[in-house]
C-alpha cells in the first residue's frame, strides 16, 4: 500500500513532463493530462480505503531509517483530504477541457496543471516541514503560472500582487522552518512534537506564530487575506475554481497539523478570535461587491473562519467538525464557481448589472446554482447545513458563546449575499434578449461543462446524504489528528 | 551563529524589507532578492558554528549537512520565483510603459467615488456663493 503515496505525487509530476515533451500536440496533451489525473484520483481513493482499514499508511524516501527519512505520511485526515482534492482537480480538468476557450489552449496550461496537481498531492502527504515547504512552493509556482497565464493587463497587475505576497509568505515559513531546526535539531513532523515541548514556553509561541503567519496568509485568514478577493477573479473561471476549491484549503490543512500535532492547545483564544473576524470581515465584503466572482471569492475567506473557528475550539468533535466542513466545503465552492464559469461563458460577463434573467433561460442551471449557494450558507438539508450543525454545536458545547452568535449571523449574511447573485442574474427577465428567445438550453450548448458541474453538484448533495457514515469516519481522522501520540507512533517503529 | 553573521542577516533583511514596500516592481524584485538571501543566510547559520568542516569520509567532526541541503533547496526555488517575477515586470513594461503596482479594483472604484463626490460638493459650494 504505501508504494502508492509516492505515486501520487511522481505521476502527475510524470504527467507535467510527458505533456512538455507532447508540447506541439494538444490531444497528446488533453489525453496525458486527464490519464494521470484519473489515475492519481483512483491511486488517492484507493489509499483512503486502505489508510482508513489499516491505519496510518508511512513511507520512508529512500529506505533510510524514518527518523532520518524524509517521510509521506497518509493518516486518515490527509488521504481524505488527498482523495477530494484529486477529484475535483480531475472535475475541474474535464469542464476546462469542455470550455474550449484559450487558456486552456495555452501550451502551458497542461504542464502548470499537472504540477499543480502533484505540488497539492505533496502538501498533504509530507512528513517533513522543509518537505512540506517545498510542496508549497511546487503547488504556488504552477498556481502564478496558471493565474498570468494570458498574460493581459488585468492578470499581471493581479499576479503581481498574488506571486509577490506569496513569495514573502515563503520568507516567512522558510524562516520558521529554520529556526525550529536551530531548536531542535529536527525537522521530521513525527519527532518534533516530543522536542518542541521540551522547549521554553516563549520560543515555542514565537515559532508557533511564524508557521501561523505563513500558513495563514496561504489559507487567506483576517488580517492576511487582502491579496485573495484580487486575484482570483483575474484567472479563468476554471483555474478560479480550483484555487477557490483547493488552495486556500492546503493552507487550512497545514495550520490544523501545526495546531495538533506541532504545537498543541496553544494560541487558541487568539485562533477564535481570527476565526471571528475572518467570518464576518468575509462576508461584509461579499455583501458590498458586485460581481459574482469578486462575491464568491470574499465568500471563501467568510468560510474559512468556520474552519479557524473548530481548530481553535480543539478537541475531537470540533476537530472532527472542522474536517467535515472542508470536505463540504470544497466541491460546494468549486462548483460555485463552476456554475459562474458557464455563465461567464454564455454572457461574456460575471458582473451582476450585466447578466440577468439566467433562470428564465435555463431553468436547470438556476438549480445547480442554487443547491450548492443553499448550501454555502447553511441551509437544511444541504451539506453546509450538517457542517455549520456541527462546528455551531461545538461552539455551544464549549460555552464560547459570542464566535456562535458571529457564526450564525454570518451564516444569514452569507445567504442575503448568494440572494444578490440570484436576484442579479437568475431572476427577471433576459436582458438583452437572445435572438432565439432564450429557449436553447445553455447547458444543452457545454454539455462538458454542464456534465461536470452536474456531477459535482451531486457530489455535494450525495455528501449530505451520506452524511452519518462520512461523519464517524471524519470523526476517527480527527482521533487520529488530535491524539498526540498516534502520529509519532505510526510513523516512528 | 556569531555576530557577524546576524548583522548580516538583519541588514539584508532591513534593507529587503524597505525596497519590498516600493510600489515599482523592479524594486520590489531587488527587495525580495535581498529578503531571499537574508533567510538562506538564516537557515545556514541554524547549523552549527563556523570553522568546523564540511563532511568528508566518516570519521571526525564535521558541520552539519542538513541546513547546506536545505539551503540548497531554498536558493534553487528563490531563483526560479525571481526568474518568473521579471518574466512579470517584463510584461507589465510591455503593457503598460512602466511597471508600477497599480491598485485594486476596489481602490480605484473608492477613489473615483470620492474624486466625484468632491466634485459635487465644490458644484453646491459654487451655486452657494
Amino acid at each position: 500500500m504505501s508504494t502508492l503515496l509516492p505515486l501520487v505525487i511522481v505521476v502527475p509530476l510524470m504527467g507535467a513532463a510527458l505533456s512538455l515533451l507532447a508540447i506541439r500536440s494538444r490531444a497528446a496533451q488533453r489525453v496525458i493530462s486527464v490519464t494521470c489525473a484519473a489515475a492519481t484520483a483512483a491511486m488517492s481513493l484507493a489509499i483512503l480505503i486502505g489508510v482508513d482499514r489499516n491505519g496510518t499508511e508511512v513511507a520512508a524516501i529512500g529506505d533510510w531509517p524514518p527518523e532520518i527519512a524524509i517521510n509521506l505520511v497518509a493518516d486518515r485526515f490527509a488521504a481524505l483530504m488527498l482523495t477530494i482534492s484529486s477529484t475535483m482537480l480531475l472535475a475541474v480538468l474535464l469542464y476546462a477541457l469542455g470550455q474550449r476557450t484559450d487558456d486552456e489552449r495555452s501550451r502551458w496550461y497542461h504542464p502548470a496543471y499537472m504540477v499543480l496537481m502533484g505540488g497539492v498531492s505533496g502538501a498533504f502527504l509530507a512528513g517533513d516541514l522543509f518537505n512540506l515547504f517545498v510542496w508549497f512552493e511546487v503547488l504556488l509556482i504552477a498556481s502564478y503560472v496558471l493565474l498570468t497565464l494570458e498574460g493581459n493587463d488585468g492578470q499581471i497587475r493581479a499576479g503581481t500582487t498574488y506571486v509577490v505576497l506569496n513569495v514573502i509568505e515563503s520568507f516567512i515559513l522558510v524562516t520558521g522552518v529554520a529556526l525550529i531546526f536551530a531548536a531542535t535539531g529536527t525537522l521530521n513532523m513525527a519527532v518534533l512534537p516530543e522536542r518542541l515541548a521540551e522547549l521554553p514556553d516563549g520560543i515555542r509561541l514565537g515559532l508557533n506564530l511564524l508557521l501561523l503567519i505563513a500558513f495563514g496568509l496561504k489559507a487567506a485568514v483576517f488580517p492576511l487575506f487582502s491579496w485573495l478577493p484580487d486575484s482570483y477573479p483575474a484567472a479563468p473561471s476554471p483555474v478560479s475554481a480550483v484555487f477557490a476549491g483547493l488552495l486556500t484549503k492546503v493552507g487550512v490543512y497545514a495550520i490544523i497539523r501545526t495546531q495538533t500535532l506541532l504545537f498543541p492547545d496553544t494560541n487558541r483564544e487568539l485562533l477564535l478570535i481570527i476565526a471571528g473576524l475572518t467570518m464576518v470581515i468575509g462576508v461584509l465584503g461579499a455583501i458590498a461587491q458586485s460581481d459574482m466572482k469578486r462575491i464568491l471569492s470574499f465568500h471563501i475567506i467568510s468560510q474559512i473562519g468556520y474552519m479557524i473557528m473548530g481548530v481553535a475550539l480543539g478537541g475531537v468533535a470540533a476537530i472532527s467538525a472542522t474536517i467535515f466542513y472542508m470536505l463540504h466545503h470544497i466541491p460546494v465552492k468549486t462548483s460555485l464557481f463552476l456554475v459562474e464559469g458557464i455563465v461567464e461563458r454564455e454572457t461574456g460577463s460575471s458582473t451582476l448589472g450585466r447578466v440577468s434573467g439566467l433562470a428564465r433561460r435555463s431553468g436547470p442551471m438556476a438549480a445547480l446554482f442554487l443547491i450548492p449557494a443553499f448550501s454555502l450558507a447553511g441551509l437544511p438539508p444541504f451539506s453546509g447545513f450538517l457542517g455549520k450543525t456541527a462546528v455551531v454545536t461545538e461552539g455551544l458545547e464549549q460555552r464560547s458563546w459570542w464566535i456562535v452568535g458571529a457564526a450564525l449571523a454570518v451564516s444569514l449574511m452569507t445567504l442575503v449575499s448568494m440572494l444578490k447573485i440570484w436576484v442579479g442574474a437568475f431572476w427577471g427577465a433576459p436582458d438583452p434578449m437572445p435572438a432565439d428567445g432564450g429557449h436553447a438550453g445553455i447547458l444543452r450548448k457545454h454539455p462538458l461543462m454542464s456534465a461536470v458541474t452536474t456531477s459535482v453538484v451531486t457530489l455535494t448533495l450525495l455528501i449530505a446524504v451520506f452524511a452519518g457514515p462520512l461523519y464517524r469516519f471524519c470523526e476517527r481522522a480527527a482521533m487520529d489528528v488530535t491524539d498526540v501520540d498516534a502520529y509519532p507512533s505510526a510513523v516512528l517503529p | 551563529m556569531s555576530w557577524e553573521q546576524a548583522l548580516l542577516i538583519g541588514v539584508l533583511a532591513g534593507v529587503g524589507t524597505y525596497l519590498v514596500m516600493h510600489r515599482t516592481l523592479t524594486r520590489i524584485i531587488l527587495g525580495l532578492g535581498l529578503l531571499g538571501n537574508a533567510v538562506n543566510l538564516l537557515i545556514l547559520a541554524s547549523g552549527d558554528g563556523p570553522g568546523v568542516t564540511p563532511i568528508i569520509g566518516r570519521d571526525g567532526d564535521f558541520t552539519d549537512p542538513v541546513p547546506q541541503a536545505l539551503v540548497l533547496t531554498a536558493i534553487v526555488i528563490g531563483f526560479g520565483v525571481i526568474s518568473f517575477l521579471l518574466a512579470m515586470a517584463y510584461r507589465a513594461w510591455t503593457i503598460d510603459g512602466n511597471d508600477e503596482v497599480e491598485d485594486d479594483i476596489t481602490d480605484r472604484r473608492l477613489a473615483r467615488h470620492e474624486a466625484r463626490n468632491a466634485a459635487l460638493a465644490d458644484d453646491e459650494q459654487e451655486d452657494l456663493a
